[in-house]
């Protein structure tokens, strides 16, 4: 059978693009589904960590004999207990640093001992009769001020890369990436106004409900068991290994129901602690992460500093168009997606001249991980900015501007790669023709616009598929379900077998059950896990095929599968009634045994993805407070599997979107520590806070997967950053170059304008 | 830790004068439970009131309202006799925390936590709100201002317990409202509050206010200043402008997670001339 993977665009559906009910909501919304903390285990004692009270110290001595005596302590470790395992392998090794801290304590919350004791109070206790000699150092917390010459130094031997020669004094800035084509110098020349701005992000958390946990037990033979809630349980059990100095087969990793990850579930933080302290302890051993713990010591995302030049035409053609993007990624190389700012910045433009450049850059923040299209929401704030006053300044319909210099079939992208079909045109038409472009504005309200755009990723999967005697199907997938996968790989594998949809289950099963799953995260499990269910669905058809053959005596390949039965190919094969699915399954101990399809694969493929956001807002003048009053987001799914889901997710981008653009911010004290560690003052909006995020779905196939589905979940969050500032702008007058615009901030730039005005007349 | 729950609060301010360690009065929890379980706190001894005569009762009386020191908030939206007579200091209450804390926190809570930016308390001010304080030498009247001092600090002495709150009896064509100023629209905690209580005269003119601040200084700050700026008005123009001028003089805040400084200064101002209104037109004018 051959396996086409061009989508069929003349293709009907039967199953895919319908709205079935998620097979995890009563589970959920009854409180039966099982998360990280739901884990436990006979005799299992409770795990708690320790951390640093400074931004920037030298772990002089640390001294545990005190809370090994308490009783009820089974175990105290500490980076003794963690011999370094990790061969050369730098990245690995800035892990192991970030889950317990080493020579130096890096930033406010970084781990330095843990215990495990009978009960929590115990536990607690212990913490405190632990005690630490530190050597307080200097501390940076801001990217800029990071990259100034004296800044504190984190690591003596930080040379920067990607810089020729390399430098010959160490700095904080890890690495310098450069993008683009042609001569910015030269399409500036070229230009009849030019834009040239500098902006500013704060970090912001993914803000997962669900703190991170995780039960282990290890047993004195050497394996292992872990239940955590992660985006990733097999990249789990790969960091872990190496790091404990154990088989990667010894250890099984079994990932729970997952309140939220938004990226920030993509690495380890508590399992491996958690491991070390059941080998010490020999009992098994459960770590649930405080709120405190979650905001203090998991990846946030970085903040960032930027400056962006555009250049134009008197008629509206981008002929230049340079930016530089420095982001702080916490005290570790690599963790920053500056790399993904500078690529991602403009790739949403025609243009013959583009340079972007990246800094990655270290502090005394906690470690950076990805959070939801990492790298691009800040970028874009900045470039859809000064898109947006450029267009003023032509005095061009901002719509216009955009659609005159959007990207399209056959672009270079500002990263490279020359575009296939993409949808960004298609968005910027639906946008100009929707219904909110031209409602009415209130008092005191203005609209903006961005368009956002985001790689997308494919990656590994392996998937197994099976056929019980009644015919239904279990389909075990080892991607993590983090935004309803479980729905969408049931309904490609009832769509291939030509049955209903409440006929199959699909499990997320542990990774001694698969082969390597790379972890849910760059918009892939739909695309990438579900291309594999489909793969592993035709794998079962084939064998299916040859049980009918067997059955009817003639040669396989004049069998085919149509509907959920098995025919003759045609009237020379033979005339045999077609068996169903269910009959060839009920018939299988007889005829060979269990039946099963497989597929594993590193899927390439996977389509860009655009989106353009429409917000109006409205500003309370005199207090700098501001309402989203409306919200709507065009997006290109490919194809939508199940619409229910992928509106979800172009809701929950928008809306981590207006938090971000908002109020979200970490905020350090002058004493390098995070001032609003909680969900009272770290402002993530409410449910009241905001209107019903209107959803326009495109469907501009990928040829890259069977049925043209692209990845969705993360390309929602780039553009709202950049529509609500636009808003804010077109609301105010005052155009804002720092987030969060939260009211203080809004206040000042409003009465510091009519300041100015007065002062000018 | 010992967890008691006496039927008096007699019995209760005993047992809290004669407690050695440390102990902490439950009435809604709401606070004190969260600062439990963060290890905040690590109590010896925690005495629930609720069982305590009167705790949970609101009582209209002859002057005005009796108003038990463990009657949630939820408790006070639904009265609707208290909600008439004093809205402002109802809508205060009802701003708590969330719908669930609703139905467990209390004003005296709220008052006796002695944060400056309790959203019951600068409405209880304004409304001239008086505690009745329990303790081992028996009853005192105090105005509720006086009972915080500084952030997370009352002056009442070991041992005493507050028993319940007092509202004044209304006179004719009076009204109160209370607003606070919050990056979102709810689950938050003021960047700045104000309480504005009134009675108007048969011409409009105001005859009585009290004003006051909350999230401005280290307590919440009654401001006579810009109660005489309103009295003998007509909330004109010019006299919102005084009332407004006269908030932000008396602020003093800090620079903090939560607003600067000028932020604070500037919407104390905002937010008394639109509570006054609120207030005035409560009170039946126009």
């Amino acid at each position: 059978m051959p396996l086409d993977n061009a989508p069929d665009s003349k293709r009907k559906f039967n199953v895919v693009g319908t709205r079935p009910l998620r097979p995890d909501g009563i589970d959920k919304v009854t409180g039966r589904a099982k998360f990280g903390a739901d884990a436990s285990a006979p005799g299992q004692l409770v795990g708690r960590i320790l951390r640093s009270p400074h931004a920037h110290a030298v772990i002089r001595k640390i001294d545990t004999s005190k809370a090994e005596k308490l009783a009820g302590v089974k175990a105290v470790i500490t980076r003794d207990d963690f011999p370094d395992h990790t061969d050369g392998d730098a990245a690995l090794y800035d892990t192991m640093y970030n889950i317990m801290a080493r020579e130096k304590a890096l930033y406010e919350g970084h781990a330095v001992a843990a215990v495990a004791a009978t009960t929590a109070s115990i536990a607690r206790q212990a913490l405190k009769l632990i005690k630490v000699d530190y050597e307080i150092l200097p501390h940076v917390t801001d990217v800029d001020e990071a990259m100034k010459p004296n800044a504190p130094l984190l690591h003596k031997k930080m040379f920067t890369d990607g810089v020729d020669p390399k430098p010959k004094k160490p700095s904080n800035v890890a690495r310098r990436f450069e993008f683009g084509h042609g001569d910015v110098e030269e399409g500036f020349k070229k230009a009849d106004i030019i834009v040239e701005r500098s902006f500013k992000t704060e970090a912001t958390h993914q803000g997962y409900i669900e703190p991170h946990a995780a039960l282990a037990s290890m047993s004195p033979d050497g394996s292992a068991d872990l239940w955590c809630c992660t985006q990733g349980h097999y990249m789990v059990r790969d960091v872990c290994a190496r790091i404990l100095g154990i088989d990667i087969s010894r250890l099984r990793v079994t990932q729970s129901e997952i309140g939220g990850g938004f990226g920030g579930k993509t690495t380890v933080f508590i399992e491996p602690v958690a491991l070390a302290l059941s080998r010490k302890a020999n009992r098994p051993v459960k770590v649930v992460m405080t709120r405190d713990e979650v905001f203090k010591a998991t990846g946030p995302t970085s903040s960032t500093s930027m400056d962006i030049k555009i250049g134009v035409t008197k008629d509206g053609l981008i002929t230049a168009a340079d930016g530089t993007f420095r982001y702080q990624g916490g005290p570790f190389a690599g963790c920053s997606p500056a790399e993904f700012g500078a690529m991602s910045a403009f790739a949403q433009f025609h243009l013959d001249n583009v340079r972007a450049i990246g800094y990655d850059v270290v502090c005394n923040r906690p470690k950076t991980i990805s959070y939801r299209a990492p790298g691009a929401p800040m970028a874009n704030f900045a470039v859809e900015s000064v898109i947006e006053e450029l267009a003023h300044k032509l005095g061009m319909a901002p719509i216009d501007f955009r659609i005159k210099n959007a990207a399209r079939e056959g672009t270079k992208s500002s990263y490279g790669p020359v575009y296939g079909p993409i949808g960004l045109g298609p968005t910027l038409e639906a946008a100009k023709n929707h219904p909110h472009f031209k409602a009415p504005l209130g008092p005191n309200q203005g609209r903006g616009m961005a368009a956002g755009f985001w790689f997308n990723f494919g990656g590994q999967s392996c998937v197994s598929l099976n056929i019980p005697t009644d015919g239904t199907i279990t389909v075990s997938v080892g991607s993590p379900d983090i935004g309803g996968s479980r729905a969408s790989m049931c309904m490609m594998v009832a769509e291939e077998l030509g049955i209903g949809y409440e006929h199959v289950r699909a499990i997320i099963a542990d990774t001694s059950s698969l082969g390597h799953n790379d972890v849910t995260d760059g918009s892939r499990t739909t695309f990438a896990t579900g291309m594999a269910c489909i793969l592993a669905a035709r794998d079962a058809i084939k064998k299916l095929c040859q049980r009918a053959a067997a059955t009817w005596g003639i040669p396989e390949d004049a069998v085919t599968w149509e509907k959920g039965f098995a025919k003759p190919a045609g009237a020379n094969a033979g005339n045999f009634a077609p068996l169903s699915l269910k009959e060839i399954a009920a018939a299988s101990p007889g005829t060979g045994g269990p039946i099963a399809g497989h597929h594993e694969f590193s899927a390439d493929g996977a389509g860009v993805s655009f989106a353009t956001h429409i917000c109006d807002v409205e500003i309370d003048p005199e207090t700098g407070a501001s309402k989203i009053v409306r919200y709507t987001v065009i997006q290109d799914a490919g194809k939508a599997v199940h619409p229910s889901y992928v509106e979800g997710q172009f809701q929950g981008g928008a809306v981590q979107g207006i938090g971000w653009a908002l109020n979200e911010e970490y905020i350090y004290g002058k004493d390098g520590r995070l001032q609003n560690a909680g969900f009272l003052d770290y402002r993530i909006p409410v449910c009241s806070d905001l209107p019903m995020i209107d959803t326009q779905i495109l469907e501009i196939p990928n040829p890259g997967h069977p049925y043209g589905v692209r990845g969705v979940g993360e390309t929602s969050i780039v553009p709202p950053l950049a529509a609500i500032a636009n808003a804010v702008a077109a609301a105010t007058g005052v155009r804002f170059t720092q987030l969060p615009l939260s009211p203080p901030r809004v206040l000042k730039g409003i009465e510091d304008a009519k300041a100015k005005g007065k002062k000018a007349a | 830790m010992r967890y008691e729950r006496p039927t008096t609060l007699k019995a209760a301010a005993q047992m809290l004068a004669k407690e050695k360690g440390k102990a902490f009065i439950l009435a809604g929890g709401t606070d004190l439970l969260v600062r439990l379980r963060t290890g905040f706190i690590d109590p010896d001894l925690i005495i629930d009131i609720k069982d305590t005569s009167g705790a949970r009762a609101i009582q209209k009386t002859a002057t005005g309202f009796k108003i038990g020191a463990a009657v949630s908030g939820a408790e006070l939206g639904e009265n609707a006799a208290l909600k008439k007579a004093w809205p402002g200091v109802v809508e205060a209450a009802n701003l708590i925390g969330s719908k669930q804390v609703q139905g467990r926190c209390t004003m005296t809570g709220n008052l006796c936590n002695a944060s400056p930016a309790a959203d019951s308390v600068p409405a209880l001010v304004a409304a001239a709100a008086k505690a009745v304080v329990v303790g081992p030498k028996g009853k005192r009247t105090v105005p509720v201002e006086e009972i915080p001092v500084g952030p997370g600090r009352t002056s009442l002495k070991k041992g005493e317990i507050i028993e319940s709150l007092i509202l004044p009896k209304r006179p004719p064509k009076s009204g109160d409202a209370y607003l606070r100023f919050i990056p979102r629209t709810e689950m938050d905690i003021a960047v700045v509050g104000v309480g504005v209580s009134l009675t108007l005269d048969g011409k409009g003119v105001v005859t009585k206010a009290r004003v006051a601040l909350g999230a401005v200084a280290p307590t919440v700050v009654l401001v006579p200043a810009a109660a005489k700026a309103i009295i003998g008005t007509k909330l004109d123009k010019a006299a919102l402008d005084a009332l407004a001028a006269a908030c932000s003089a008396a602020c003093n805040p800090i620079d903090d997670k939560r607003g600067t400084r000028d932020f604070r200064i500037k919407v104390a101002g905002v937010l008394a001339r639109r509570a006054a209104m609120i207030a005035r037109k409560r009170a039946g004018g126009k």
